[in-house]
């Protein structure tokens, strides 16, 4: 129990020095670095709650797609300019109003939540029918049978956002030349030998 | 605070010997891999390659690594300092760690985890921060382009990647890499599932970023990519990162395609042998075929990597899940149906 508490410290310390480091350095790219470490610790936390696949998934799904995204983007910005330390003066109140919003939605959450630590023990099996089960086979099973309209609906809904941000980048150009690699194959007589005459080129 | 230490500094102690010992053959490992590579290369033109460093010259490469080790670390001035010596440490320690969960013969495996597939997946899915980081800290364009090239190729091949994972797991019903191999006793996966080895092999050069895909690295555009700035240790570190992963693909599709550590067929003198010795000779043929492909196909351009990734791999594997559920299914086949 010790170990698990050392690690559990270890963990949710290091989760929130780099929450703090996300906010607080000055280059972009390093706080996305700090987010990234704060994930693979949230990752570490799941892990010790005996949750291994929600670890793996979030590691892959956050850590390995979406903040790879995320530090591709933030890499192209020319950040040596963008700080501006005026600005930073004007956006404190709104932060502290969202902060404060915050903090008032989790005391009166907290009021009205009672924790029973002393039933702590089932935190992994929160399900009691899957005793026995590896926590893949039992989310699997509740995920796919009893939730299965939640679970294509997110997955419509994600498919639309991806159709439309598709739409709304796609453009025809007048005048772009396309490589159709299914007519290069078919074409007839694989190797043409051509007179090019200059300034005209080859219609092929 | 004394008992605890009695009580987890042998446990500790254990864990570091068995580190080891995954670390030391694996270095030794990927020092035989480079030679065999270079080796192999050489054969297919009709040269000699390295022959001149011990005997048949095969102390090349370890002396190759001493002259880096000797060499001065340069730091880019204009570079990030702490970024750019983090990301080989990332690189080489992310394709170490990987190996915790493979195993190499029926229970000989550091860490038996349940969800062992994915672990993998995971930790090679982070691979690509170690060569962002890299490019973007460098402060030059060539290894900015390099990562650049490098992440989206990845990110891209690293789906076709999951969706024949998902094929194989279909027909195993658990995500343990102990029980995908014994999954595999009547008939290797590679035999059903043919054109998913294929295109599982395919990938796999991608995500190494082996040729025909080493367009990261290409070094008639880009120099020498990602790693055009590093000199020294660092670059070796990469190096090492490179190879290690390579290795860790090959053990993947042998675990995934070629029956893992069972013999070729379950009779007396093929069984008798240990099955970490069927498990390193299908590795080492799993390589072979790596460095005959960089030997002999021609580098691929960057918009038809991009193309084979997307419109012709994931369309493919994508098709093989749905296919290779329906008949599992419909024919009563699925595990634990």
């Amino acid at each position: 129990m010790t170990a698990q508490l050392l690690t559990f410290y270890l963990f949710s310390g290091v989760i929130l020095i780099s929450s703090l480091m996300v906010i607080s350095t000055k280059n972009p790219v390093h706080s996305v670095l700090f987010l990234i470490l704060s994930f693979l610790n949230a990752a570490g936390l799941f892990v010790i709650l005996h949750a291994e696949f929600l670890a793996m998934i979030l590691i892959i799904v956050y850590v390995g797609a979406v903040a790879v995204l995320f530090l591709f983007v933030v890499m192209m910005l020319d950040f040596k300019t963008s700080i501006n330390k005026d600005n930073i003066l004007q956006y404190i109140p709104i932060g502290i109003l969202i902060g404060v919003v915050f903090i008032a939605e989790l005391i009166i959450v907290l009021i009205n939540t009672k924790f029973d630590l002393s039933n702590i023990q089932v935190l992994p099996n929160p399900l009691s029918d899957f005793t026995g089960k590896s926590n893949t086979e039992a989310i699997g099973s509740v995920l796919y049978t009893d939730y299965i309209l939640y679970f294509q609906l997110s997955g419509v809904i994600l498919l639309v956002a991806m159709i439309g941000s598709i739409v709304l980048t796609l453009r025809e150009r007048e005048g772009v030349k396309r490589q159709v690699v299914s007519e290069q194959l078919q074409r007839q007589g694989k190797i043409n030998l051509v007179d090019v005459k200059s300034g005209k080129g080859v219609d092929i | 605070m004394i008992s605890l230490a009695q009580t987890y500094i042998i446990e500790v102690m254990t864990i570091i010997l068995y580190c080891l010992l995954i670390f030391v053959p694996l270095l030794l490992g990927v020092v035989m891999a480079l030679y065999a590579d270079r080796k192999i290369w050489a054969a297919v033109q009709k040269r000699r390659g390295p022959n001149v460093v011990g005997p048949y010259g095969l102390f090349q490469v370890p002396a190759d690594g001493l002259k880096f080790i000797f060499k001065e670390i340069i730091l880019p001035d204009g570079s990030d300092k702490t970024v750019f010596l983090i990301a080989p440490i990332i690189t080489l320690a992310l394709s170490i760690t990987a190996w915790a969960v493979v195993p190499v013969q029926a229970g000989v495996v550091l860490a038996n985890i349940n969800v062992g597939i994915l672990y993998i997946f995971a930790i090679s899915s982070l691979g690509v921060y170690g060569i962002l980081m890299a490019g973007w800290s460098s402060n030059s364009k060539y290894p900015f382009f390099g990562a650049l090239r490098s992440a989206a190729q990845m990110v891209s091949y690293e789906v076709s990647i999951g969706f024949v994972i998902i094929t194989v797991l279909l027909c195993v019903g658990s995500l343990n890499l102990t029980e995908i191999v014994m999954a595999q006793k009547t008939m290797w996966f590679f035999i059903p599932l043919f054109p998913m080895f294929i295109v599982f092999f395919i990938s796999a050069l991608a995500e190494t970023n082996r040729p025909p895909f080493d367009l990261p690295e290409a070094e008639s555009e880009l120099v020498a990519g990602y790693q055009t700035e590093y000199s020294g240790m660092p670059f070796v570190l990469f190096l090492f990162g490179e190879y290690i992963n390579i290795l860790l693909m090959c053990a993947m599709t042998t675990i995934l395609f070629l029956g893992g550590w069972l013999p070729p067929i379950d009779i007396y003198p093929l069984n008798a042998v240990p099955g970490f010795v069927w498990f390193l000779l299908k590795v080492i043929f799993v390589f072979y075929l790596f460095a005959m492909v960089k030997a002999f196909v021609p580098r691929y351009r960057y918009d038809q990597l991009m193309r084979l990734g997307w419109k012709v791999f994931l369309p493919l594997s994508l098709f093989a899940v749905v296919a290779t559920s329906s008949i599992l299914f419909f024919f009563n086949l699925a595990p634990g149906m």
